[in-house]
């Protein structure tokens, strides 16, 4: 099980980063969302594992529970990373309508007039 | 015998809440302005009077204020001999000056900002002859750097003084750098930043090792400051200020400031070979070369400016000789330079304001002129000279004297040679202001015909010219200050008795030399000026600017290099790096054995992960077609979803599905304006590059986790999980982290999604209206679509879907406390109820009926959150302590109220706005677009003609 949910984490990295080294905005956005995944299960596993464990207290049964901290972090980090994406998608839109094409890196010319 | 005194503090802030003053007033003429630069200046003077007398006989002043103690940085003040001698004269020629500017400044000027500037200077300069505490010290110090770059920059229209005062903060800078470390070098071997504690461990601080660094740094701050050779260069160039800075900066304060600081460091660093070597050969290069080069300058202020390097060597050199003796000379040179040198650069002021020329070789014949200013020119510059019977000979005689039996590497002879030789110059060049200014016949042809200016303009001068003439005459009058400073600078009581005749000594046929030999380079000066020029002197601010603009080239390389415009460049090395030293960390540490049992694979989740890695796989390989991409996309989030309701997290599982449904809208819409397809722009290289790159990381994150989830730990959820019933009243321990014990992180981060939704709104706002927009409008809606906009069967399984949909939503956010949900996932479900609606009946008529402002919603959700967090104060617990209580009313259960519920409320608030805000922003666009709003909610009637349908653009 701990082999396969970090197999999962490095595949979705790898994707990810794959995704984010591409020259346009659309690839980019969606390898950041690969990589937000990785992140959020890699926090999540810091917890470690445990199967039928919710961090729900029972009033009726002592039984184990799994590490509720990282589950708290995480549920704030997928929102957050929600708003993130939006805020890209936004200024993606706006590249794109200013520019006329949706490339992250500059062209020569766009850096000279950057300069000047 | 130490003494507290409130009053340092105060003095030292004085001028610095009086600059205020002339800079609101700057309408109200330079008279005004003047007054009130003179009054904070007044009232110290008058607060340094009444400490005076003690200091005179010994007391030393302290007062220390705690600053930042881990620094070991305190607002720690002290006054004694040296610093009341420098303060005085700091505060004093800062009152002439300021009487002096007043006529000086054109009404053009604006005067306000002078007499600002000018506070600021003075109360940085100040801070550093009173600071007891070194790291103080160098705030003032840098403080006199940036207030000098103002003052010398004050005509900003002149690039030479824009291009001097760069110069003067460059090179004053850098040293200060310089000094920074060597103050903290020297903090270290003290053990203290205390200058009084620095002072006494004098004998340990040169035994340490760190002795010979700590020097080289603090000189380099205090040569830079002091125009020291080969730094001397920004001094001329810093000439382009107007006068009253010349005369205030360039002569009496700020460049005396390094000589001060050598002083006062005097005790704990001085009579060491390397400070003798170092200190003393640097003064003494200093004062011969820049008194050669000023006999050659026939710009008055130039003149001046290296008679100042010069006569700045010449102190140095004393400081440096490291005995009592020069060092009582030294301290009276201070005193005598100041007073002569001071008048002289006013009268030099003058004479450029009446003449408007500082040009020596237009000049001549103003005794005629302006008869007041050439008696006060002459007197000071006689003084200058080293004349009998006015204050510059005394010190000189002294220096002479000290010299005249120092060794310089075993050869007694160098050292009273070319001080000689520099003393010889220096009459030559003071003689030349005298005759070739004051001298010869009236001339015709002036730029414009000088006389002598209001007594305003001359008082100050006159001033000072009296104390030249004084102290001339009368040596022991200044017998005590000089004693008081000394002693200050020693470290013991000296008692030095100043008088005209010493008999026939080594100096005095020195001085004889120098006024004759000086007399007879005045006579060969056209000769000799010819030869000059002809050789063509090597000027240092072409090589000044050779290195600036080296550095500027370095830079540019380095930043054009590496900063190129490209970022998925950046995101390589970045990437790269951190994978390198993850890998270097990885393989030079030590692991610990796996202690973890590793769970069982069930076969539904094998089936989950192959879907998994499936999907990614799908989605890098086929990236290019972006739908497709995107809908691969959903299947990941599924996938995980499902992943955290088996490893035990649900409240996760509802987070992410709801997350990833309202993300999937969102880049849908996004992908309606934006290309379909991504074009292959990248070589194969590149992307088996980037692939490398990115399985390295991939493996490091994947060995990362497995190590940790086979390893066991200690965390502090027991904590949590032992309170989350008894502190904060809910069973689901994940929500009451959330709203209960990390609130305050959750209160941060509603605000940020909402800030996140507002700025989306701003841009998109921003967007529309510019040249975006017109090219939105003119895009042209594409007609070749389906008509069917709302199919029937959505607008009417939404509606009724809607209040089962919201139901939901309320009840997973009312059972949030102990059961999974909470005002995150419902405020995620309420706006997936609600963007159906939008989706399936279209914007116009959902927008009708949706009558809640986005932007408010946001608001009231962090003012909730906010207010219930401060509800906890009214109990007397901190902020967002979380109260509860249950009710029972009769027909129903006994339930619980918590106040967390409020705080929940307001998450779900803000939730809510900010993923709408996001959406609707994004549809805005469409409309902008062309996209015609239905007025109902199923406008397609097939049986109409397409036309009326249409109205595209219409």
């Amino acid at each position: 099980m701990e082999l396969l949910v970090a197999s999962a984490i490095g595949v979705l990295t790898a994707g990810g980063v794959y995704l984010i080294l591409r020259l346009r905005a659309f690839p980019v956005i969606l390898g950041l969302s690969l990589l937000s995944y990785a992140v959020n299960i890699f926090l999540v596993s810091t917890g470690r594992l445990a199967i039928n464990a919710p961090p729900i207290l029972n009033k009726y049964a002592d039984v184990s529970y799994t590490d509720p901290l990282p589950q708290a972090l995480v549920l704030t980090a997928i929102v957050i990373s929600f708003g993130m994406t939006a805020v890209l998608v936004m200024f993606t839109l706006g590249a794109y309508l200013e520019a006329g094409d949706d490339t992250i890196d500059m062209t020569a010319t766009e850096e000279k007039d950057d300069a000047a | 015998m130490t003494t507290q005194s409130s009053l340092l503090p105060i003095i030292a802030l004085l001028p610095f809440l009086g600059a205020l003053v002339p800079g609101i007033m700057i309408r109200a003429g330079r008279t005004a302005t003047a007054t009130f630069t003179a009054v904070p200046t007044v009232l110290a003077l008058v607060m340094l009077g009444t400490l005076a007398p003690g200091v005179m006989e010994g007391t030393v002043y302290t007062m220390s204020i705690p600053w930042l103690p881990q620094l070991g940085l305190e607002a720690a003040f002290f006054l004694d001999g040296l610093g009341l001698m420098f303060a005085c004269m700091i505060l004093g020629v800062g009152l002439l000056i300021t009487l002096y500017a007043r006529y000086y400044l054109s009404g053009e000027d604006p005067a306000g900002q002078f007499y600002t500037y000018l506070l600021l200077f003075q109360g940085a300069m100040l801070g550093i002859v009173i600071s007891d505490n070194i790291l103080l010290l160098l705030i003032f110090w840098e403080l006199t750097s940036l207030s000098s770059f103002l003052l010398i920059g004050y005509w900003k229209h002149l690039p030479e003084g824009r291009q001097g005062a760069r110069m003067a903060l460059t090179v004053t800078g850098a040293g200060g750098l310089a000094m920074i470390g060597g103050m903290l070098i020297l903090g270290n071997i003290a053990g203290s930043y205390n200058l009084t504690d620095i002072l006494a461990a004098g004998d340990a601080i040169k035994a340490s090792d760190w002795y010979t660094p700590a020097v080289i740094l603090i000189l380099l701050g205090a040569f830079t400051k002091s125009a020291q050779f080969p730094f001397h260069f920004w001094l001329p160039h810093a000439m382009a200020a107007p006068t009253p800075v010349s005369a205030y900066l360039h002569s009496a304060t700020m460049v005396k400031a390094g000589v001060f600081l050598m002083a006062r460091m005097w005790p704990a660093l001085s009579g060491t070979e390397l400070w003798f070597y170092a200190v003393a050969t640097t003064g003494l290069v200093t004062m011969v070369m820049a008194a050669v080069i000023a006999l050659f300058k026939d710009d008055l202020k130039g003149l001046l400016a290296f008679s100042t390097v010069s006569h700045l060597g010449l102190l140095t050199m004393l400081l440096g000789f490291g005995t009592e003796a020069a060092a009582i000379a030294a301290v009276f040179h201070i005193l005598n330079h100041l007073t002569f040198k001071a008048a002289l650069f006013m009268t030099a002021g003058i004479i450029d304001h009446e003449a408007h020329t500082r040009d020596i070789k237009r000049l001549g014949g103003l005794a005629k002129l302006m008869p007041i200013t050439a008696v006060i020119g002459t007197v000071a510059a006689l003084s200058m000279a080293g004349i009998p019977l006015f204050n510059g000979f005394l010190s000189k005689e002294m220096m002479l004297e000290e010299a005249s039996h120092t060794y310089w590497w075993e050869n007694p002879w160098i050292v009273p040679a070319l001080a000689t030789f520099g003393a010889l110059f220096s009459v030559a060049y003071s003689l030349r202001f005298i005759f070739h200014v004051f001298g010869g016949p009236v001339r015709d042809d002036y730029p414009h015909k000088p006389h002598d200016p209001p007594a305003g303009m001359w008082l100050s001068p006159a001033f000072l010219c009296v104390f030249v003439v004084l102290i001339g005459v009368a040596p022991f009058l200044a017998e005590d200050v000089v004693n008081m400073a000394a002693t200050a600078v020693t470290g013991h009581e000296t008692h030095a008795h100043l008088k005209i005749w010493h008999g026939v000594t080594p100096a005095l046929y020195m001085s004889m030399a120098a006024v004759a030999g000086g007399a007879v380079l005045l006579l060969l000066h056209r000769p000799l000026d010819a030869a000059w020029i002809k050789a063509g002197p090597f000027y240092a601010k072409s090589a000044f600017d050779a290195v600036i603009a080296g550095c500027v080239r370095l830079s540019r390389g380095i930043s054009d290099t590496l900063h190129d415009g490209s970022i998925s460049r950046y995101l390589a090395i970045f990437t790269a790096a951190t994978v390198t030293v993850g890998y270097v960390a990885f393989l030079r540490g030590e692991i610990a054995p796996a202690t973890r049992e590793m769970l069982p694979i069930p076969p539904v989740v094998a089936v989950g992960w192959v879907l998994l890695v499936c999907a990614t796989a799908v989605i890098v390989l086929q990236h290019h077609m972006r739908y497709r991409a995107l809908v691969v996309l959903g299947v990941i989030g599924l996938m995980i979803s499902a992943g955290f309701i088996y490893i035990s997290a649900p409240d996760l599982a509802l987070t992410q599905i709801s997350v990833e449904t309202v993300t999937i809208m969102l880049l849908l819409l996004a992908l309606h304006f934006l290309p379909k397809t991504t074009p292959q722009e990248n070589s194969a290289g590149r992307r088996a590059l980037d692939g490398l790159v990115a399985v390295a990381a991939g493996v490091g994150v994947a060995a990362l986790s497995f190590a940790f989830m086979t390893r066991d730990f200690s965390s502090i959820s027991d904590f949590h999980l032992a309170n989350s019933y008894k502190g904060g009243g809910g069973t689901n321990v994940v929500n009451v982290i959330l709203v209960d014990f990390r609130g305050y992180d959750t209160y941060g981060e509603i605000i940020v999604l909402g800030i996140a939704g507002l700025v989306i709104f701003a841009l998109m706002e921003a967007l529309l209206s510019g040249p975006a927009g017109a090219r939105l409008r003119n895009s042209g809606y594409n007609f070749d679509r389906s008509h069917d906009r709302h199919p029937l069967m959505m607008v009417i399984a939404t509606r009724v879907m809607m209040p089962i949909a919201l139901m939901v939503g309320v009840y997973i956010f009312l059972r949030g406390h102990n059961q999974p949900g909470g005002g995150f996932v419902a405020g995620l479900v309420f706006s997936i109820a609600l963007l159906m609606q939008y989706m399936a009946s279209g914007f116009g008529w959902t927008s009708r009926r949706q009558q809640f402002e986005y932007h408010a919603m946001i608001g009231w959700g962090v003012v909730i959150a906010g207010l219930t967090g401060m509800g906890a104060w009214l109990s007397g617990t901190p902020f967002l302590t979380s109260a509860f209580g249950y009710v029972h009313l009769p027909p129903i259960e006994e339930f619980e109220l918590a106040t967390a519920a409020l705080f929940d409320l307001g998450v779900f608030l803000c939730v809510l706005g900010a993923v709408m805000l996001m959406l609707y922003s994004l549809s805005r666009m469409a409309r902008h677009a062309g996209e015609t709003v239905n007025t109902e909610p199923m406008d397609y009637d097939p049986s109409r003609p397409r036309k009326m349908v249409e109205k595209g653009k219409a």
